[in-house]
């Protein structure tokens, strides 16, 4: 059964994108474009080679802050929180005490004690009820300012220079994953070099209602240079390409930390937290299983998410995420392997409807962009 | 959108008899506008033989995989080869440059098929 659009949630953007006839989709109960009439390969290219210009206003926003901000934050995530500079963010995860997802995040240091974490939107109930819940043991506050909170991308090579024009604030001197606060457009910003695509940009975040103004700003502004509005859709590609985890797939409540690949967010050595124990024990012990990335050796054989990976009739893995790759103009994807066989020129076989065929285990991430 | 020459499936295949127990075969312009950008289409050998409605082949987008349903009864002759290296002609052209097989029918046409008003009054209640 399929909710009706009445019964989604929109973000500050619904009726621009309609403004722009992009194709709307239910993604985790928010109407989100997918794609405008440019198409996901055009839109991919864009970023890649250009800009491309993402309405991420359905992420959700949480604000820590008093003096045990920084306890819980450490407490919550596997990530040194300690070691951020003000205005730099990091990459982490909720973990649950047995080292799988509750999600994954970014984490904003805001001040010596106050920090914004920023969540995945399917998950922002879920995640909010987790972080309220371990709060009430440190001197905190925490706030969800989801709803008043809008959030667009700018990625893509060209996005400093597109950018820059709309504000005083010197982009060029903020680092990869630092922020600032200014101005772009006359709106009130959270400026950070951040993103999901693999390419530079930036990620602004605003208040709820001066969303469209921004957008709109940010679109005319960049339209000279090549810039297109992108959707989902492409948003998949790309991060895809650079091998950036998407809850649901990559990581979620049956995969730890370590097996997903993700053992440089995982600071076992920096204090208690939970899901280190698990985690330590998991260290300890060899891995049954790995994420690999693979490429299909027909051109016919396109891999899709969740289908699985067998051996001799036997399922023996599964994909997490796979799509024809855009920048690399082959079929990719990513599966958890049993570690015996996830070594880099080996051969795995995939079920596709029915039909086993055969893909390489190839280096990841499959794009890295020349800096 | 709807050629008023051409009989659809609900699946929203399309099919053009020539008039000489020839016919055709591709998808709507609804249903390329719904996969989105076509990377690859999945053919069979001129000589197979297909039941109306059974599955022919595959259309893949960036996003997803449909299958393609034979609109009615029969021997395909010949496949539209320059899809191999073009598949973005389904979604540029989808009842011309972008027809995926040409058949022979075997005998009259399919009594499922919708005419173009059907077609378009089916698509518009599943688009809204």
């Amino acid at each position: 059964m399929s909710v009706s659009v009445s019964e989604l949630m929109k973000t500050p953007l619904n009726a621009a994108h309609r403004a722009l006839n992009a194709k709307m989709v239910d993604f985790g109960g928010w109407d989100m474009p997918v794609q405008y009439p440019t198409g996901i390969i055009a839109e991919h290219e864009a970023v890649r080679t250009k800009a491309g210009l993402f309405d991420v206003s359905h992420m959700g926003e949480f604000r820590v802050k008093g003096p045990g901000a920084l306890a819980l934050v450490e407490h919550l995530t596997p990530n040194a929180v300690s070691k951020l500079a003000l205005g730099q963010v990091h990459y982490t995860a909720f973990l649950y005490e047995n080292g799988t997802f509750v999600d994954d995040l970014l984490v904003y240091r805001e001040g010596e004690q106050e920090f914004l974490l920023v969540v995945n939107a399917g998950n922002i109930d879920k995640d909010f009820a987790w972080v309220q819940k371990h709060a009430a043991a440190f001197d905190c506050t925490v706030v969800n300012e989801s709803p008043a909170t809008g959030q667009i991308a700018l990625q893509g090579p060209l996005a400093v220079g597109i950018l820059q024009p709309l504000t005083k604030t010197q982009l060029e001197p903020i680092g990869y994953y630092f922020f600032t606060h200014g101005e772009v457009a006359g709106i009130k910003c959270l400026i950070s070099r951040t993103g999901y695509t693999g390419e530079d940009g930036f990620e602004l975040y605003c208040a709820a209602a001066d969303t469209e103004k921004l957008w709109n700003a940010v679109l005319a502004a960049g339209k000279p240079a090549g810039l297109v509005p992108a959707g989902l859709g492409c948003r998949n590609t790309l991060r895809l390409e650079c091998k950036m985890a998407l809850y649901g797939h990559e990581i979620d409540d049956s995969i730890h930390a370590l097996e997903a690949g993700l053992g440089w967010i995982v600071k076992l050595d920096k204090g208690g937290f939970i899901g280190r124990e698990a985690l330590l024990a998991a260290k300890a012990a060899p891995a049954p299983r790995k994420l690999v990335g693979f490429k299909t050796l027909e051109k016919r054989d396109i891999a899709r998410d969740h289908m699985p990976v067998v051996q001799a009739g036997k399922q023996i893995g599964f994909v997490t995420s796979a799509a024809p790759s855009p920048t690399c103009g082959f079929n990719l994807g990513l599966a958890y392997v049993p570690t015996e066989l996830a070594k880099v020129g080996g051969r795995i076989q995939i079920e596709i409807r029915g039909r086993a065929v055969d893909a390489e285990i190839i280096p990841t991430p499959f794009y890295k962009r020349q800096k | 959108m709807f050629p008023a020459d051409l009989k659809y499936t609900k699946d929203h295949e399309w099919v053009k008899p020539a008039g000489d127990g020839t016919a055709l075969v591709g998808i709507t312009h609804y249903a390329q506008d719904a996969l989105g950008d076509v990377v690859f289409v999945d053919l069979p050998e001129a000589g197979a033989s297909f039941g109306a409605g059974e599955e022919f082949g595959t259309v893949e987008s960036v996003k997803t995989v449909s299958e393609l349903n034979m609109p009615s009864a029969g021997e395909v002759l010949e496949v539209n080869a320059a899809l191999a290296d073009h598949p973005e002609a389904v979604n540029e052209d989808p009842y011309g440059k972008g027809w995926m097989v040409k058949i022979k029918l075997a005998g009259a046409l399919s009594a499922d098929l919708l005419d173009a008003a059907a077609y378009e009054a089916l698509v518009s209640a599943e688009s809204h």
